[in-house]
């Protein structure tokens, strides 16, 4: 939901909270209890997504492409298996698509329909990605979208926006900042930060990282 | 169906807030609604598609005023009740009365997590049919109104457009979602301009794009 159900669900009504820690540990324990789920296979659900698959994964896919024309061309033709090198793959990846942003387009991926999202490579979709104000607006509005994300496109920049509404899903490859010649890898993928792989966003600038 | 979750060009909603340094769960028990739901779907009951079409068949009143999480367990509660898995008594007193029905694949263990994940539940399937149409022609999105489950988007109907990829065949929500079987059609992206959907006030520099399956074009 948008910001502000959220706001109000998680400041202001404390009261629900527990109602909702509740109803789900009985939902939970009746699935254990019947056998259908395991706890222990619950909490690896978590663990994984908790800590170990996030846009951190995403950002070395970027940096790489960057860094290394023949990765960049692998991750044309093929983004799944390009991304697959990596290490990332699997639920929500199956089939991927890497969406390269230009001086004359920039890219922008929303699923109007429900939350499709590259869950390898992002991790988990934030709020707004999930929210009906992105979902309905991004698609008839995408540049006012980008305008309340600070995003400032070039004069002549059209803008393409990626319904995912099938299981293609899809990356945005945002364009390397100047000033990064020379930089290794695991230094570019500092400048990549996950809204920049969604289109709602740009690669920072060397000026904007700590040395 | 023509249901709360077909967003794309509603209004009111008002801006996209994000979120600073956004927690990846904002209680502990939106987790386990998500593992819950992972572990259940990995039983092999349903599919993704009669997932997403439990959570939409949601009233729309209710839909629009429930967080994600929310609308994920009420999904899941549905079709837990559908698939008979649990029984109205048990998910209301919290106690098994019953013993559990035997699921189509076994149940997901913690060493079996990552390799479950790993792998995925890829949608490409062989081609039942050579592909009707190719990079680079012009089609047109149907009219339909199906009370069942589709992923052709209201604003995506009866609007020109040109295949700009074709991947293969693949699992067709439309019929996946209702325990209908997978009957695999040709998966395309189709490229709109922004004004063939939304007018003259668009930008004519901008243009959406969208994964459709052959059923939903035609040619033109």
């Amino acid at each position: 939901m948008g910001s502000h159900s959220h706001d109000h669900d998680h400041a202001t009504q404390g009261s629900e909270l527990d109602e909702m820690t509740l109803r789900v540990k009985a939902l939970e324990s009746l699935l254990v209890e019947k056998g259908y789920v395991e706890p222990a296979a619950l909490d690896a659900l978590i663990e994984t997504y908790q800590t170990r698959v996030g846009p951190r994964n995403g950002a070395r896919v970027v940096a790489k492409a960057w860094a290394d024309p023949a990765y960049c061309r692998r991750l044309r033709d093929d983004a799944t298996a390009a991304i697959a090198e990596l290490g990332y793959s699997g639920r929500q990846g199956e089939h991927m698509v890497a969406l390269e942003n230009t001086p004359d387009e920039h890219n922008m991926v929303v699923c109007t329909l429900c939350s499709c999202y590259p869950w390898p490579v992002l991790g988990l979709p934030p709020v707004w990605y999930k929210s009906p104000a992105y979902r309905s607006r991004a698609v008839i509005d995408p540049r006012g979208v980008l305008a309340e994300f600070g995003v400032t496109l070039g004069k002549d920049q059209a803008v393409r926006v990626w319904d995912s509404t099938a299981e293609i899903r899809y990356l945005v490859i945002p364009m390397r900042p100047a000033g990064s010649d020379g930089w290794s890898e695991d230094e570019l993928a500092r400048l990549v930060t996950r809204n920049s792989m969604i289109g709602t966003g740009l690669a920072l600038k060397p000026e904007e990282v700590e040395a | 169906m023509n249901g709360a979750q077909d967003l794309g060009g509603m209004m009111g909603f008002g801006p996209v807030v994000p979120e600073a340094d956004e927690p990846v769960f904002h209680a502990p028990w939106e987790s386990r609604v998500l593992a819950v739901t992972l572990a259940m779907g990995a039983l092999g009951e349903w599919s993704i598609d009669a997932a997403r079409f439990s959570r939409e068949s949601l009233p729309p009143a209710q839909y629009l005023t429930s967080s994600y999480y929310r609308i994920w367990l009420a999904g899941l509660e549905k079709l837990l009740l559908a698939r008979d898995l649990v029984s109205a008594g048990e998910l209301e007193n919290g106690r098994p009365e019953a013993p559990a029905r035997p699921t189509a694949r076994p149940k997901l263990v913690a060493a079996r997590v990552a390799t479950t994940l790993a792998a995925g539940s890829p949608t490409a399937r062989p081609a039942p049919a050579p592909a009707r149409f190719a990079v680079g022609d012009r089609v047109m999105t149907k009219t339909i109104n199906p009370a069942g489950h589709t992923r052709l988007a209201r604003y995506l109907r009866h609007h020109a457009g040109e295949i700009v990829a074709v991947h293969g065949a693949h699992v067709f929500a439309d019929t996946s979602a209702h325990f209908r079987g997978e009957d695999p059609h040709w998966l395309y992206t189709v490229k709109f301009a922004a004004g063939e959907l939304w007018g003259p006030d668009a930008d004519p520099r901008d243009s959406v794009t969208a994964d459709l399956w052959e059923p939903y074009l035609d040619a033109v």
